[in-house]
């Protein structure tokens, strides 16, 4: 990137922080106890608390996974974003309104009130910190991966820069400030992906070329291009070419490994190509693109299951991003912040709307990306797709504004989440605590941002969609079946609830670990150990069922009037809570049955 | 009438609520699964739906990219008043 654009896309950023931060101080008040840092204090406006969650929820994966993915795996990737979406109409169907109406706004609540154990609720909360910590992961990693982009640092630097400015807006903010701050980066994020996409959009039509574009038979270089490669990569050869290499290591089976810089002649094939190298191609030369990606357009225009383990992998992925949203620890506490059982449905309907606005977008980036920045198919990284496109596509002023407005898109992404996240995580482990003295709180927060930070140095990236699709399946299997079980049938015992979250969140560990020890397994073991949901999340249903069949004796007693608390509508007023129970005037007594 | 005392009629009457909200909610459901969940299926049996060229944008891209969201909240809009209609009935049916 040229020096002036760095500049512009720092300044960028530092607008978003300073705004962030601004709009917090200018709504809030200090948050030092649990108590302001849970309580959504009351009513807030459905429109604005749905700008509040969407701009919460819109991730790194959504703001760059998405468009990688779109560039790697074509039509087949569109599943993420719908299913990202769809969750918020699963949590509609499902829970929305009776959870707001139980009271309970967080999943170790809902344990306590709903089957009478407090046991339940540090078995919970147990899965809230995993949940938390396996969403906050790829936010630091995209950090990261950001500012190596832009600013040409090491990955690790912009992870690190990350966590000051996530814990600066958790430590500045009080949950009124922090709805004010989430409904700004929802407006924010979709300009900052809207206005490049028609920019560019309309540069890509007006470039004439595009017809020819769309029906080359596979991405090619344009000009003499070289490409440095990051991380260590398997490239698939599909058009034999000549290019040279310049490598650290010398390996002599291995024509794409060698010491100093050399002119090979590559056939079709599986190539090996080490941290470090360069590979300079020729103009003209079909693009080799990363193992498992689609390297001709025929194909990547094609919805990808052709065979039927990749079938079961699309159910997989569907499954966990449906069911899953309704667990994540920072979607739930929201929905508390809504005045009734009906405000929390309006909510998730306006969620769904701001949600499909936002998702048309990072697909055509994603498209537009295929056509121009198909290099990135060669390094592996094409989350950083949205990041680079305005250049490669505008080398002047415009490009370089578009460049800056993407990556502040994408900070306020990471800032947003992560600190939404951080925040209702410590919320829930706090609130085990009868009393939480003043230090412990800030420890809390602290270990909740620094521990995933410190995990995302670890572990090798992955595509930013794929790592959050795991979080999505950890709650699919653990807190969905709890929570829609919890709310429609009378019957679930604690007992029943502990095995279903044992066995959904066993396996998914389970396939967690599989694929770290074998991240290359194929078939639909390898489908399935990447994303687990497909068996987990029945294993977990199965298991809840069954068992609290098993101990019916344990069925709280409170049962039925817990059901008719979470159920009846908002006008009878059995929500137990002040805040809704308006006062009624004695001319409408007929609508109140209580004395 | 006293719900709250859990009287046998009152019991029956909230059974009956929470049953037509689930199955409102599954029917949505249902709706959802046939008409976005099962494209993976439906593109996996005819693959040459895939090759379909609808105003110049490939159906894939049209029926995954574009229509799933505003499908999503039309049936999201449904529900929602089909829920608001249930609790209607069921506040007529205590104050009768």
């Amino acid at each position: 990137m040229p020096e002036v654009s760095v500049i512009w896309t720092l300044g960028g950023i530092a607008v978003v922080v300073l705004a962030t931060f601004a709009i917090g101080a200018w709504g809030s008040s200090h948050a030092r106890a649990t108590s302001d840092l849970h309580r959504a204090r009351r009513l807030v406006r459905e429109e604005r608390n749905a700008a509040a969650i969407s701009g919460e929820y819109l991730s790194a994966a959504s703001f760059l996974g998405v468009a990688g993915l779109i560039l790697k795996d074509g039509s087949s990737a569109l599943w993420y974003p719908i299913g990202f979406a769809s969750g918020y109409l699963a949590v509609m169907l499902f829970i929305a309104a009776p959870l707001r109406r139980s009271g309970a706004y967080t999943v170790p609540d809902f344990a306590v009130v709903r089957l009478d154990s407090p046991w339940l609720r540090w078995f919970t909360t147990a899965f809230v910190v995993v949940i938390g910590w396996l969403y906050l992961v790829p936010q630091f990693q995209a950090a990261g991966l950001t500012f190596a982009v832009i600013a040409e640092v090491p990955a690790w630097a912009g992870a690190v820069a990350l966590l000051p400015v996530v814990l600066a807006s958790v430590f500045s903010g009080g949950m009124r400030a922090v709805t004010l701050v989430q409904a700004f980066q929802y407006w924010l994020k979709l300009f900052a992906i809207t206005f490049p996409a028609f920019v560019l959009f309309a540069v890509f039509l007006l470039g004439g070329s595009a017809q020819e574009r769309l029906n080359a038979p596979g991405p090619v270089f344009e000009r003499d291009t070289s490409v440095e490669v990051e991380t260590s990569v398997t490239l698939q050869v599909t058009e034999p070419t000549w290019l040279r290499v310049t490598g650290t290591r010398d390996s002599p089976p291995d024509p794409l490994k060698t010491s100093g810089t050399a002119d090979v002649w590559v056939k079709p094939g599986d190539y090996e190509v080490d941290a470090g190298s360069a590979l300079s191609f020729p103009a003209g030369a079909a693009v080799p693109v990363v193992a498992g990606a689609e390297a001709d357009n025929g194909s990547w225009m094609h919805p990808g299951s052709d065979d039927s383990a990749s079938l079961a992998g699309t159910y997989s992925l569907i499954l966990a991003t449906f069911l899953g949203t309704m667990g994540l620890p920072h979607v739930l506490v929201r929905f508390y912040s809504n005045p009734s059982g009906h405000g929390a449905r309006r909510t998730a309907l306006f969620v769904l709307i701001l949600l499909g606005t936002f998702y048309l977008f990072p697909t055509v980036l994603g498209l537009l990306s295929r056509l121009f920045t198909p290099k990135l198919l060669a390094t592996g990284e094409t989350d950083a797709a949205v990041l680079l496109l305005p250049h490669a596509m505008l080398d002047n002023w415009l490009g370089a504004l578009l460049a800056a407005l993407t990556a502040a898109g994408a900070f306020a992404a990471f800032v947003s989440t992560s600190s939404g996240l951080v925040v209702s995580v410590a919320g829930v482990v706090s609130s085990n605590f009868q009393r939480v003295k003043n230090w412990q709180l800030p420890v809390l927060l602290l270990l909740t941002a620094v521990v995933p930070m410190g995990l995302a140095l670890l572990v090798s990236d992955q595509d930013l969609a794929r790592s959050v699709g795991l979080a999505f399946a950890m709650a699919a299997s653990t807190f969905c079946p709890l929570l829609v079980l919890g709310v429609w049938w009378r019957r679930l015992t604690a007992f029943g609830a502990a095995a279903g979250l044992l066995a959904g969140g066993g396996l998914v560990l389970a396939a967690l670990a599989v694929s770290v020890v074998r991240p290359d397994a194929g078939g639909l073991f390898g489908e399935l150990v990447r994303q687990p949901a497909l068996v987990s999340v029945p294993v977990a249903f199965a298991a809840m069922v069954l068992v609290s069949l098993g101990t019916r004796r344990q069925v709280p007693e409170g049962v039925s009037r817990m059901m008719l608390r979470m159920h009846a509508p908002d006008r009878l007023g059995f929500q137990d809570d002040p805040r809704t129970r308006k006062p009624m005037p004695a001319k409408e007594s007929g609508g109140r049955h209580r004395r | 009438m006293e719900l709250e005392e859990q009287t046998s009629v009152g019991e029956v009457l909230v059974r009956y609520l929470v049953r037509a909200q689930l199955r409102s909610a599954l029917l949505m459901t249902g709706l959802l699964g046939a008409g976005l969940f099962g494209l993976p299926l439906l593109f996996y049996v005819l693959p040459s739906l895939g090759d379909m060229v609808i105003a110049g944008i490939r159906l894939p891209w049209l029926v995954l990219g574009v229509l799933p969201y505003p499908f999503m909240a039309l049936l999201g809009f449904w529900y929602s008043r089909a829920a608001a209609r249930h609790e209607r009935d069921f506040l007529h049916m205590i104050e009768r």
